[in-house]
């Protein structure tokens, strides 16, 4: 396990802004890992026990329909946060991960980082507020998408 | 405005519902064009209608039309040797070097590729002009994707090619998401960026508040408009959007005088 | 400054020099435009009495020709048709295709009788319409243009507001005042003329130097006319207003009551829009554009990816008024509108626009006013 650098977090979109105190307070649940092609971060009912920064490669988000197989739904590159049903019960994964190349994370447990929260209020709220926004933005997106707008008839 | 003949030369499939006609010239012909311009596309006996011109050098006019109406049906299905009718170039077009900038941006959503596409052309066409060129391709899926077999030389030349479809299809294996999730990735300065979009109109607002967001001066980002602009010459008052007539004040326009109007529903 | 020995002369001289005259004259239950064959069509003792949504017509007291406002044409008709060919396409067993714009010398009309209102509006079109080498251009070359000053606004009248009246502006070749007299009098015609073609037609009638006294009545009535304008606008720049007011609360009113009929845009004489219509014949070598006039009130004007772009009664009534007193200065420097009445009056349910911009400045001033 090695464990990030500060710099490493520090330079990472998601944390971008973060007091250095508080990123090294995060830092001590958090360790580099990667993923080879193909490589399954979590599948779907998958208990929710971590988190990722995304530094390069790229992960895909998948859910099995019978039928059609593992649809692909949204794709993260470098710069993104993957992970968000680690925050509320009951801690479990709603969709599928896969790298689909070769794929440098920064990894955090989730326990930790929750029990951080509890510990940090400030923290909490920093990380918290970080997430919504992430929530918020692909929300936004996924609506972007359902109106199909590269449809050039009325539906 | 008396349309110039032009024949069909070679007819090529974008995409199932896409077709990029390259024209010759029968007589003399329009002219020069720049980049973000248009003509209006006259059918035989059918009409005409406005369409971006995407490429062409020579005298030659390349116009990629998708099929969706009785005049860009005929456009579509017109095989080479068809002559049709040109008039223009008209409209304010993308304008590259005014003012100038070192870092350029490129945003597509679906066929709004194919007015940026001269962009692009012009752009790599000088090496060493700007520090960072980045294209970002959106689509709603894989086969939807216009100019694929463009993107190498683009890559090759330079630039940064990055593409996302809405929906994937079993075998992509690039991004999935809005076109706009990839600024993320792409390398550029924001305050020293010239950053030019194209799609449906909802995408260029989102798009060009995530630039704002990033610090693209609005009126750096340009748009390029569409209204029902039926005569390129700004008479016959169809395409009107507020203040501006679209083919004579447009279809290019900054971002600072496009936002506002936008904004304001049925406007 | 003449006075005319009548205005018959003046009709035999134009039609002699191969002008066809265009006038007033009494058609149905209105004062319409049509060809003249002699002054005698011209319609002396009527006058009308206007109001929103409302036009009759009555016998006036004097022998006034010109002495009635805001009838259902206007000189457009004639210089930018209703109804015209603009394109000839053909095709030839080979696939060879050719284009011409349409063939002739444009018809040479005399327009007897553009109350000042009018005229400028025939500028107005002239600063849209009428670019070098444009079929318009050709038109309103070819056209000679006797405007009469006016002397008696209509209920609906606000020429004054918009700086086009009462008294003729530019663009005319001769300007008459009518003077009328009393009952059973010929009225008086005094005349003026402002170019060469002006001074050469009035050189082949029959005419005396005018008294002063007459000038002096006739420039006396034009000025009192002013103070008698049926109508006002706000005193307001309308370009911010209308710039400013997308989100009011008035267009709502305005909704529902306008019909979207587009009588507005078809009776008011700068609006100008076209849409062309492409058809073959049944060989399918020879094709024609025509282009035809269209109304920003019609569902489809904006048509873009499905649907319009102004779908509701109440954008496309926005559309028209901001358009007519806001965005044309945007567009073309000036007020697309010129007071003459003719949307207040032919409006089926009688919307008065001199009203709605009164109450989108009114409601401006209530939000300014607001803590």
């Amino acid at each position: 396990m090695t464990a990030p650098t500060l710099d490493l977090l520090a330079a990472h979109p998601f944390l971008a802004g973060m007091d250095r105190q508080q990123l090294d307070r995060l830092a001590r649940w958090g360790h580099r890992s990667q993923f080879h092609a193909g490589g399954r971060l979590f599948s779907e009912d998958g208990k929710a026990e971590r988190f990722w920064l995304i530094r390069d490669g790229q992960v895909a988000l998948d859910v099995h329909v019978p039928g059609r197989g593992d649809v692909l739904l949204e794709t993260l590159g470098p710069g993104s946060v993957l992970g968000w049903s680690w925050l509320f019960p009951p801690y479990r994964w709603q969709f599928g991960a896969t790298a689909l190349a070769h794929t440098l994370t920064v990894e955090f447990d989730a326990a930790g980082v929750r029990q951080l929260c509890e510990e940090d209020p400030e923290l909490g709220r920093d990380l918290y507020g970080r997430f919504i926004a992430v929530v918020v933005d692909r929300l936004q997106a996924t609506r972007l998408r359902l109106l199909d707008l590269y449809r050039e008839d009325r539906p | 405005m008396i349309p110039q003949p032009y024949r069909v030369v070679e007819r090529k499939f974008e995409t199932t519902d896409t077709v990029t006609v390259t024209l010759e010239p029968v007589g003399a012909g329009i002219g020069r064009w720049a980049p973000g311009q248009f003509t209006m596309v006259y059918a035989f006996g059918v009409g005409e209608v406005p369409v971006s011109i995407s490429g062409g050098s020579c005298g030659l006019i390349r116009h990629t039309v998708r099929d969706v109406g009785a005049v860009t049906h005929a456009i579509c299905t017109a095989q080479p040797g068809t002559v049709l009718g040109l008039h223009g170039p008209y409209g304010h077009g993308w304008e590259l070097d005014h003012p100038p900038a070192e870092d350029l941006l490129v945003l597509a959503g679906g066929i709004g590729l194919a007015p940026l596409r001269p962009v692009v052309t012009e752009a790599l066409a000088r090496p060493g002009r700007y520090r960072h060129v980045c294209v970002l391709i959106g689509a709603r899926q894989p086969a939807d994707l216009l100019y694929t077999h463009e993107y190498g030389a683009w890559r090759a030349a330079g630039a940064q090619v990055l593409v996302a479809v809405d929906r994937a299809d079993p075998s992509w294996r690039g991004s999935v998401g809005v076109v706009t999730g990839l600024l993320l990735q792409a390398r550029f300065a924001a305050p020293r960026t010239a950053a030019f979009v194209c799609g449906p109109e909802v995408m260029m607002r989102f798009a060009a508040r995530d630039l704002g967001y990033l610090g693209v001066p609005a009126d750096r980002i340009r748009v390029s408009l569409e209204r029902n602009m039926q005569c390129g010459t700004g008479q016959c008052g169809h395409c009107q959007l507020g203040p501006l007539v679209v083919c004579r004040d447009g279809p290019v326009v900054g971002w600072d005088v496009a936002a506002p109007l936008l904004s304001v529903k049925e406007l | 400054m003449v006075q005319l020995a009548g205005l018959e002369p003046l009709v035999a001289a134009l039609r002699a020099a191969g002008y066809r005259v265009i006038g007033p004259t009494v058609a149905g239950d209105a004062i319409g435009l049509a060809e003249l064959t002699s002054a005698a069509e011209l319609p002396a003792g009527w006058g009308v009495e206007l109001a929103p949504g409302g036009y009759r017509l009555r016998r006036r007291a004097d022998q006034a020709r010109f002495g009635h406002a805001a009838g259902p044409q206007s000189w457009k008709a004639h210089l930018h048709p209703a109804h015209q060919p603009v394109l000839t396409v053909e095709r030839d067993a080979a696939g060879q295709v050719s284009f011409t714009g349409p063939a002739g010398e444009p018809p040479r009309y005399a327009f007897l009788g553009v109350r000042p209102c009018d005229l400028r509006a025939i500028g107005v079109q002239d600063r849209v319409l009428g670019g070098p080498g444009s079929r318009y251009a050709a038109r309103r070359a070819a056209a000679l243009v006797i405007a009469v000053n006016c002397t008696e606004p209509g209920a609906t009248c606000f020429c004054a507001a918009t700086g086009s009246g009462p008294g003729a502006g530019e663009g005319a070749d001769l300007v008459l005042t009518e003077l009328v007299g009393g009952p059973g009098r010929e009225p008086a015609y005094l005349a003026e003329a402002a170019t060469p073609a002006g001074r050469a037609l009035l050189a082949g009638v029959p005419h005396r130097p005018a008294e002063p006294a007459r000038v002096a009545a006739g420039q006396e009535q034009v000025a009192a006319a002013a103070d008698r304008m049926g109508r006002t606008l706000p005193a307001a720049d309308l370009r911010s207003l209308l710039a400013g007011a997308h989100d009011a609360a008035r267009w709502d009113d305005v909704a529902q009551r306008c019909l979207t009929c587009g009588n507005c845009t078809m009776a008011c004489p700068t609006c100008f829009c076209v849409t062309a219509e492409d058809s073959t014949d049944l060989t399918g070598d020879h094709a024609q554009r025509w282009q035809r006039w269209a109304s920003c009130f019609e569902p489809d004007f904006s048509y873009l990816h499905g649907g319009p772009v102004r779908e509701s009664g109440r954008s496309r009534y926005r559309q028209w008024l901001t358009h007519k007193f806001g965005t044309w200065h945007d567009q073309f420097g000036e007020s697309g509108c010129v007071g003459c009445g003719r949307c207040i009056v032919w409006c089926p349910v009688g919307i008065d626009v001199t009203e709605e911009l009164h109450a989108l400045a009114a409601e401006r001033d209530a939000k300014e006013a607001a803590p």
